[in-house]
């Protein structure tokens, strides 16, 4: 007998909240948002500033939920903001680390991401040095007591004081305009006009993961905000020794594979890259140097300092210098040796693996606030660890309650192999392709695949609209907030005119079956068991090296645990029943990356993927895969890589679409 | 004393207990069960008291519960083992380290 069936016959504790498989809430809206995070909490507030009843949807706690729930410390991108260097049009055109995303929706975020910001303030975000903290800063522009990040002189990235608070200031704004919210709802699947794969978006089912309730909701218009899929390749929180894969657990890829479902187009589905397998989150106690320790004097176990140089190969003589850009240098963008020439930052000597061979530095290195200016350090042990997302308590008040003291402590970098150092950050690389061993992939910070969108932010079924990570290559929070703004005043604008369909209580009844099935069974798999039997699948068949015989066994192994573990899988309570429904979806996102990838038929170089069977590197192939289910058959397409590009103006387009 | 724990008990899930808390402070308001992402804890069958951290393997570490919660050092996270780091002391070359952080 299995020991938590055991104990729980024994015991006389009941489940915490009230369970309610049998109870159903129904909702009318005209605009249903599903994910409550950043891009959907400012989908939320535009819809109903605009007149829409807005219903949104979270399955976790709309509160703090999100990528940048627990805070942000940077508001990249600024490009419109008074006194920016260089124009929308320019930073289009500039060269870009990731050859695979669409010019349209980074056109939006970059045309948005400084008015989003200014629309925070408004809800009572706190983005500028008001008390004057840092008066003089190199960092701060003393007019509008803004703190610019990373590059001091053409100023797109602006710290954010208050940042930790930013969900909270968004949640209290969607409260104040009466927008009705649940939390803990896990959407189950999109409901069609007359349940036909392919038709038109009216709604939505879901299930309380508190308590099992169920919920169809009718709307005119959907938009999708969650996250993208991740823990694909790995799962578990007790693996690797300086921790392991630790990304949002609930990130599955909710959204992409509801839309799926429903018969929409999805793209580039097989963009992955080989990952850190998971030193990432350690990484936030002594790194994520791209950003948040950016730009930190880094020193060796003697104490020795390791000099930075700048993408010419200039060394940085002062701590300025490594904010400042090289010689006819108009931006910078992004840290490490692979980024484009273009936007490359300094970062630490190329060379340092050499030198940490030879023995000229020794291992392990230290973070060495001592010896910065008092402002830098001021602002990184401070403004920036304490608003960055999974560095206020986990790192900053950890460190400050065990006695760490910045003005005389050095706080020590994972000790990882030469080779990482200062490949794709600008010090120890934490996020360095490699270091999780082979096969180990990731969609993490990086522009995923995902949704096809039109410059109305539509997916193409009618009535369904998609903003954020998981909406084809939009990655980080400016362009979700940006996104979601400019998504929900386009299906607003549809809403207005458009007609309300029923749902259809077929599908509705055979959803309802569907996902109360696992708790409607006495024993069988554990939802851990199946995920890392699918992250096994992932690692084995859709790893660096692939090939149509490896990949075809791939969905047949995916498909037989679908049929049999899957289908014998138990869910013990609510709470059990969404992760069990979090590895349906990531069995389903395994499955369309599979087939995404058989239909490429070239190696890329840029995802880190060899196709054993077509060894030609295809990246400049000039256009985008897409793929989607007509009836039950899978369709393939194409994409070229300016079918957005409306007579080669994005402002033409983005001024038509915008409906501002 | 010899304490002879015996209980017919599964392994404890790792990381064992992500956030620990301080039951002469905590005031089982459950905001930190309500804030939390993960739905990691659940309410205390016992009214008043801490929550029961249930699910202490899928904690994400974001710290939520701990910057929301209303009473100062009612609660706190707990850094797990394997992602705990040192740090020197520049002027004297002492090494210290986060330590046990469990809450009496």
């Amino acid at each position: 007998m299995e020991y938590r069936k055991y104990i729980a016959d024994k015991l006389p504790m009941k489940w915490p909240y009230p369970i309610a498989y049998d109870k159903e809430t129904r909702e009318n809206c005209d605009v249903l948002i599903i994910g409550g995070g950043l891009a959907g909490a400012f989908a939320a507030i535009t819809a109903a500033k605009r007149g829409a009843r807005v219903v949104v949807l979270d399955k976790g706690a709309i509160v703090r939920s999100g990528a940048a729930g627990v805070g942000i410390d940077h508001w990249g991108g600024v490009h419109t903001a008074p006194g920016s260097k260089y124009a929308p049009d320019e930073v289009i055109r500039a060269p870009s680390r990731d050859n695979y995303a669409p010019g349209h929706t980074k056109y939006i975020a970059i045309k948005e991401a400084y008015d989003a910001l200014l629309e925070l303030e408004e809800y009572g975000l706190k983005i500028r040095d008001e008390d004057d903290e840092f008066l003089g800063a190199p960092f701060r522009d003393d007019e509008t007591k803004l703190m610019f990040a990373y590059d001091y002189e053409s100023k797109h990235t602006i710290r954010i004081p208050g940042g930790e608070q930013i969900k909270v200031v968004l949640y209290n704004q969607m409260k104040r305009l009466g927008i009705k919210m649940y939390d803990r709802v896990h959407t189950t699947s999109l409901l069609t006009k007359d349940a036909a794969r392919g038709a038109r978006v009216v709604g939505a089912t879901g299930v309380n993961i508190r308590t099992g309730e169920f919920y169809v909701m009718s709307a005119k218009t959907t938009i999708l905000s969650t996250g993208c899929p991740l823990r694909l390749w790995e799962f578990a929180t007790e693996l690797v020794g300086s921790n392991a894969h630790h990304d949002d657990p609930n990130c599955a890829g909710d959204g992409n594979v509801l839309a799926w479902r429903a018969g929409a187009q999805l793209m580039m589905m097989d963009k992955s890259h080989s990952s850190s397998g998971g030193r990432r989150y350690p990484a936030y106690m002594t790194a994520n140097a791209d950003n948040t320790w950016r730009p930190c004097t880094i020193v060796d176990a003697d104490g020795k300092e390791i000099p930075w140089q700048n993408r010419d190969g200039v060394i940085c003589e002062t701590f300025d210098d490594r904010n400042k850009l090289a010689s006819g240098q108009k931006m910078m963008a992004s840290g490490g040796q692979r980024s484009p020439y273009e936007l490359r930052t300094p970062t630490i000597i190329y060379d340092l693996k050499e030198r940490i061979e030879s023995g000229e530095y020794k291992l392990p290195f230290y973070a060495d606030m001592t010896q910065m200016p008092d402002d830098e350090r001021r602002v990184l042990f401070g403004v920036m660890l304490g608003n960055e997302g999974k560095t206020r308590v986990p790192v900053l008040e950890t460190l400050q309650n065990a006695g760490f003291d910045p003005e005389q402590d050095m706080l020590q970098a994972n000790v990882l192999p030469p080779q990482y150092m200062g490949t794709d950050e600008p010090w120890w690389d934490v996020k360095s392709p490699g270091i999780g061993g082979h096969n180990i992939r990731d969609t993490a910070f990086i522009g995923y695949g995902g949704l096809v969108v039109d410059w109305n932010m539509r997916c193409s079924l009618e009535g369904l609209y998609a903003a954020g990570n998981q909406v084809a290559g939009v990655t980080g929070a400016p362009s979700a907030a940006a996104t979601g703004r400019y998504a929900a005043r386009n299906a607003v604008e549809y809403a207005k005119t458009a007609e309300q369909f029923p749902v259809s209580e077929a599908q509705v009844a055979y959803e309802k079956q569907r996902v109360l099935s696992f708790v409607n069974r006495d024993k069988g798999y554990g939802w851990k068991e199946v995920q890392l039997g699918l992250c096994r699948i992932m690692q084995d068949y859709c790893g660096d090296y692939r090939s149509k015989e490896v990949m075809e066994m791939g969905l047949w192994w995916l498909n037989s645990i679908r049929e049999n573990e899957l289908a014998n899988t138990v869910a013990s309570n609510p709470h059990d029943l969404g992760k069990v429904l979090d590895v349906d979806t990531r069995l389903a996102i395994g499955e369309i990356m599979l087939h995404q990838s058989l239909s490429r038929e070239f190696s890329s170089k840029s995802m880190g993927v060899v196709r054993l069977d077509f060894p030609k590197d295809g990246d400049d192939c000039g256009y985008y895969q897409t793929l989607n289910l007509k009836g039950d058959e899978i369709e393939v397409g194409k994409l070229p890589f300016n079918y957005w590009l409306e007579n080669g103006d994005y402002n033409e387009a983005y001024e038509k679409n915008c409906c501002l | 004393m010899l304490m002879g724990n015996a209980y017919f008990l599964p392994s404890p899930a790792a990381p064992n207990e992500c956030v620990t808390f301080d039951e002469s402070k905590c005031i089982g308001c459950n905001i930190c069960v309500d804030v939390c992402r993960c739905d990691v804890m659940l309410p205390n069958p016992q009214c008043g008291k801490p929550p029961i951290v249930t699910y202490p393997d899928e904690c994400w570490f974001c710290g939520a519960c701990v910057s929301d919660c209303p009473i100062e050092g009612a609660n706190r996270l707990n850094h797990p083992i394997n992602q705990r780091i040192t740090w020197k002391r520049k002027a004297t070359g002492e090494i210290f380290r986060v330590k046990y952080c469990y809450m009496k």
